[in-house]
């Protein structure tokens, strides 16, 4: 009886099913629909990455070997003319090397501040939610604030970092206009907003079991055997992830270079604070020379997906995943 | 056993000296900035946390030196069309990868991921051509319409919280007749809020400090068009005195304040989502 009842209604969506294509079962329309559904919920951003991404990444093969004229929209192909200007050009050496020094200079420093800070967090549990939320806030500020801020403060003789320097007896160096000195101060700034790379720290930290220390300090491991043997590999795929995204922007630094020494065009800017990225943007946007720019842009993305390989190739053997021992 | 208490003790208070001290280091910029915004002209390099007289007039002055209010309006508008857009056209791509199975699925999702890795300064020239094809150049457009196709890491995102809510409760609702589209919009949209802030929260903050993008896009004559990031670079130099300036920083430092404000603000309404947001990055990452 009761067993009647269940059955009915899948009799009668079977019934239903059968009658109006035969040859075709239902659940391959249910599951074609289904399909259909699906990419048409994705179909936003296939479309955006056909235009803005692989279209865009062609264009810019494209141009990189032609010479564009922005007024007629015209394009001639000239063949690898672009490439063998781009290495003749002295300053494209030397804005690479800018931005090479610059990464070597600022990611490991990140790292180490980043994650010093985060591991005292971690240490004092309670209460560190308040200084959680201060080193928070210099990542909330807009870029061009913390340029106009550290522009003032970095000032040679009357910046108040050198004011502070001065007190306890040391003289600061001209930041903003000695060549050696300005990479440092653009990675001061970028340690300021540190804290987007402590916090993710901190979450790894925290998935540290805790017995895993207790276990150690029985076994009579000192704190940096237990930071060496423990932390490290319990953290190691946020170190990698951080250092890669990092690197990537890194590579791309611009906002700081440009606000700190580009905008105001009269002035002539140091050559050590020729970023690739605004030597990218000047030849693009002040020069009009896209062809150029869109084979320097190439470059830039040849010479990430390198690095970037290179850093998983060497993360592969470091990195500890929890759980896929 | 006595003597690891102590050092114990004496770790404890060695890592409260040092947060503090920290503490001191990262706030002592925006602290300086606040005093330098009540400066009186060439009083900003006196350093002085305590400004010697308070010029609260800066404020209003402000705004007849500079046109900060349209700066801060095209900001605001800009910043709203990107957050909106972008975690709308998100969610739908997400509940896209999370909910239906169909071939090819796996594949797309990974170019997805793909393109999070794309360095940006790569399509700068050619999606610059793209607007211009478009006529879009001096308008707003290039500023926020590209995120109507959805953004990488957010559809990563509201995956990831798609994916945590039980298929039954799709299930049920199929049985009930509901279409695809109503267990987007009835189901998971409203089970998927805290997310959905989170994604509106980073967004807002990013289009609101975008400098770039205004640079390329905005460099037109008239200055009202700016955006405040862009604004303020131009007041940077306006006021130099290497550039026939006065040295009257202290309206940047105004401005820089004003901008500073809401995405303090911001953060304080939105703390646990910035925060949980910027973790999930790396642990899912």
């Amino acid at each position: 009886m009761s067993r009647d009842v269940e059955t009915a209604p899948f009799q009668a969506v079977a019934a239903e099913a059968g009658k109006p294509r035969p040859g075709h079962g239902p659940r391959l329309t249910a599951r074609r629909r289904e399909t259909l559904a699906g990419w048409l919920f994705i179909s936003p951003w296939i479309l955006g990455f056909l235009i803005f991404t692989a279209g865009a990444m062609v264009m810019a093969a494209g141009l990189a070997f032609s010479d564009f004229n922005l007024a007629t929209g015209e394009a001639r192909w000239v063949g690898a003319r672009n490439f063998a200007q781009l290495v003749d050009d002295p300053r494209v050496a030397t804005s690479l090397g800018n931005t090479l020094f610059f990464a070597v200079l600022s990611v490991p420093l990140e790292i180490a501040v980043a994650l010093g800070l985060a591991m005292l967090l971690a240490r004092v549990g309670r209460g560190a939610g308040i200084f959680r939320t201060l080193f928070f806030l210099p990542k909330m500020t807009p870029m061009v604030a913390t340029a106009a801020i550290f522009f003032l403060l970095l000032n040679g003789s009357q910046g108040a970092i050198n004011q502070g320097l001065r007190l306890i007896g040391v003289q600061g160096p001209q930041w903003l206009v000695d060549p050696d000195w300005i990479k440092p101060s653009i990675v001061l700034m970028s340690l300021w907003a540190v804290s987007g790379t402590m916090v993710i720290f901190l979450a790894a930290l925290k998935n540290v079991p805790r017995e895993l220390y207790e276990v150690a300090s029985i076994d009579g491991a000192g704190g940096w055997r237990r930071f060496y043997n423990i932390t490290m590999p319990m953290i190691s795929p946020a170190l990698f992830f951080n250092t890669i995204v990092l690197t990537i922007a890194a590579f791309q630094t611009f906002d700081q270079a440009y606000l700190l020494f580009y905008r105001d065009q009269s002035n002539a800017a140091p050559e050590a604070s020729l970023f690739y990225a605004v030597y990218l943007f000047q030849q693009a946007f002040r020069q009009f020379n896209l062809g150029f720019a869109a084979a320097m842009a190439w470059v830039l993305f040849v010479i990430i997906m390198i690095i970037t390989a290179v850093q998983v190739r060497v993360g592969n053997r470091f990195v500890h995943y929890s759980g896929r021992d | 056993m006595d003597a690891k208490y102590a050092t114990g003790r004496v770790g404890r208070v060695a890592t409260w000296v040092l947060l503090v001290l920290c503490s001191l280091a990262f706030l002592y910029p925006l602290v300086w900035l606040v005093s330098a915004s009540l400066k009186g002209r060439g009083q900003v390099f006196d350093n002085a946390l305590v400004p010697e007289t308070f010029h609260w007039g800066n404020f209003a002055t402000v705004f007849h030196e500079l046109p900060l209010l349209p700066w801060l309006f095209n900001s605001l508008a800009i910043a709203v069309l990107a957050a909106v857009t972008v975690a709308v056209s998100s969610s739908m791509v997400a509940f896209g990868f999370a909910y239906f199975r169909f071939r090819g699925r796996s594949l797309v999702f990974g170019l997805v991921l793909a393109t999070m890795m794309l360095p940006g300064a790569v399509t700068m020239v050619p999606v610059y051509l793209i607007w211009r094809e478009l006529g879009l150049l001096g308008t707003w457009a290039p500023l926020w319409a590209a995120n109507l196709f959805g953004s990488a890491f957010y559809i990563f995102l509201q995956r990831q919280f798609f994916l945590g809510l039980p298929r039954e409760l799709f299930e049920a609702a199929r049985i009930d007749g509901a279409g695809y589209w109503r267990l987007f919009t009835r189901i998971a949209m409203p089970l998927a809020i805290p997310s959905f802030v989170i994604v509106l929260l980073f967004e807002f903050q990013a289009s609101w400090n975008n400098f770039q993008s205004a640079l390329i896009y905005l460099n037109s004559e008239s200055i009202e068009d700016f955006t405040a990031p862009l604004g303020i670079a131009y007041a940077m130099t306006k006021y130099s005195p290497t550039a026939g300036g006065q040295g009257d920083y202290q309206y940047v430092m105004v401005a820089s304040l004003l901008i500073t404000l809401p995405m303090l603000a911001l953060f304080a309404f939105g703390q646990r989502y910035f925060i949980e947001g910027v973790a999930t990055t790396g642990t899912k990452g």
